[in-house]
């Protein structure tokens, strides 16, 4: 997901959490309906909209500094023994709940390769491609400016 | 000084009604959705997300909305809205080296690796009215090169920083974390953290101001666009009950290095030095004027004579945040009775008392 990142590879874990952390509600939400609805689950911590501060860089890699907010919306879930987490950019509870759900199943070996399969490898290769058809627009406008020489010599 | 004033009410409810129907206009005109602004309004979305210093496109639409297009009141809205939110922490500082790119140009290195990107920009356009935009606009079929830009492109002022001869910015010992101006008082002298704060968040239009007024000559500087930048960079926020680095998604952000001659000092050689500017969304003119009054307040870390507006932190800092500012020259609106009262009984005393001097004058002198 994140190719160009600073950070050491990521996790399986870390992968999945930032595939749902980007993802619409409503995909989710199909997911389960085509599975059999949503399994039952206890909520831990009530899905929550917050805010999170933004920090940039001097110069981009110097001194931090306070960027500004965004809003972020945050919910944690058990489901059999494990705990399920999401963190998400946004104020979309029900959509906070779902991700936390499945953070929980899949670490659950028995669905693990289920859910990869059908829900987040599809979905980590439309981000992919997106965002390869915005690089594509993008490079179709890069320019070669030429230094025109002035004067006789 | 404002003093209460009691009473009003069925007035005030009326004036709500009556903005909320001046802000529908013509109810035979469709109306607008948020999603519409949010979608077509983006430039918008994106001074009122920096002024409101709150990342929400959604939420930036509502406020422009409900504002009629008032992007101050718009940004007012934002930062009403923030204060009833829980902060959650910071994120992992963003890194712009690693940004997906859809434009990247500079102004000083023609061919830099990767090469100049002009994305979706208004600079080479002839400012021609498109009527067609008045009849439904067609969204013509957009090119696609072969090849994506180079995964990572370099920043520009990395380049000649290889060479020394860019001021470098490097983190101070330890990387501390940085001042929050939301949590405490703005301090002088203030450091960049600071100072960096304040400019994000301050008013587009002043901080144009200021920025022209140094490239005329009220600054002393001489900037060149080192590089602007403008795409999606991810945003990575470490939860304590997790303890590693989880994606929240990403945000569109412009970033612009500016690039200034200095001559040198006792105990700096000549070199290049930079300002930095950040802005969420597409938002070329605030990073570029941000980034020109970030480089004249360093003034006195490069021991400049600060003589110009743009160079005294003081003025700049207290006076670049539109809300503040709108709430106190608006203010000016509310009932200020007592005190004219008060001013009107001291000018009414002080012009009889001048008159009767005059008299006591005028019968000494007969």
């Amino acid at each position: 997901m994140n190719d160009q990142s600073q950070s050491s590879p990521k996790t399986d874990r870390q992968i999945w959490m930032a595939v749902l952390a980007r993802a619409e509600a409503k995909v989710l939400h199909d997911y389960f309906e085509a599975h059999g609805g949503l399994p039952v689950f206890q909520i831990m911590k009530p899905a929550e909209t917050g805010t999170v501060m933004l920090e940039g860089r001097a110069g981009g890699s110097g001194r931090r500094f306070n960027a500004g907010e965004a809003t972020m919306t945050r919910c944690v879930v058990r489901l059999e023994g494990q705990l399920g987490f999401s963190y998400a950019l946004g104020r979309d509870k029900h959509k906070a709940v779902l991700a936390a759900v499945l953070d929980a199943a899949l670490q659950d070996t028995a669905q693990h390769d289920q859910i990869m399969r059908e829900l987040i490898t599809p979905l980590l290769q439309q981000h992919n491609e997106a965002k390869l058809e915005a690089s594509r627009k993008a490079a179709a406008t890069k320019v070669e400016f030429f230094t025109l020489v002035r004067g006789d010599g | 000084m404002y003093v209460a004033v009691k009473g009003g009410e069925a007035a005030i409810l009326a004036t709500h009604d009556l903005v909320a129907e001046a802000r529908r206009g013509d109810v035979s005109v469709p109306e607008l959705s948020v999603a519409q602004i949010r979608e077509q309004m983006k430039l918008a979305i994106a001074r009122v997300m920096n002024e409101g210093s709150l990342y929400d496109e959604d939420l930036a639409a509502l406020a422009l909305k409900q504002s009629q297009g008032d992007m101050i009141e718009a940004a007012f809205l934002l930062r009403a809205y923030r204060t009833t939110l829980p902060r959650f922490g910071s994120s992992v500082p963003v890194d712009t080296a690693a940004m997906a790119i859809r434009r990247r140009i500079s102004a000083t290195y023609k061919d830099l690796p990767g090469g100049q990107v002009l994305g979706p920009t208004y600079d080479y356009t002839h400012r021609l009215f498109d009527f067609a935009l008045m009849a439904d606009g067609v969204v013509p079929e957009v090119a696609q090169a072969d090849q994506p830009l180079d995964a990572v492109m370099p920043r520009v002022p990395d380049i000649l920083g290889a060479e020394g001869l860019m001021e470098s910015e490097l983190p101070p010992q330890g990387d501390p974390a940085p001042f929050d101006l939301t949590r405490d008082p703005v301090e002088f002298p203030a450091d960049r953290d600071v100072r960096l704060q304040t400019l994000s968040r301050g008013d587009e239009g002043f901080l144009l101001g200021l920025a022209y007024s140094v490239q005329r000559g009220f600054g002393g500087n001489h900037p060149f666009a080192g590089e602007i930048r403008m795409g999606e960079v991810t945003v990575e926020f470490v939860p304590e009950e997790l303890g590693f680095a989880v994606d929240l998604g990403d945000i569109t952000v412009t970033e612009c290095q500016m690039v200034n001659q200095f001559q040198g000092a006792k105990d700096i050689p000549p070199q290049f030095t930079r300002g930095y500017g950040f802005a969420f969304g597409h938002s070329e003119r605030k990073a570029m004027s941000m980034a020109i009054v970030d480089r004249s307040l360093k003034a006195r870390q490069f021991g400049e004579a600060a003589l110009y507006p743009a160079q005294q932190e003081e003025f700049v800092l207290y006076h670049a945040d539109n809300v503040e500012a709108s709430g106190f020259v608006e203010h000016l609106k509310l009932p200020h009775y007592v005190d004219f009262q008060g001013e009107l009984e001291l000018l009414r005393k002080i012009r009889s008392e001048q008159i009767e001097r005059q008299s006591t004058q005028q019968e000494a002198a007969e």
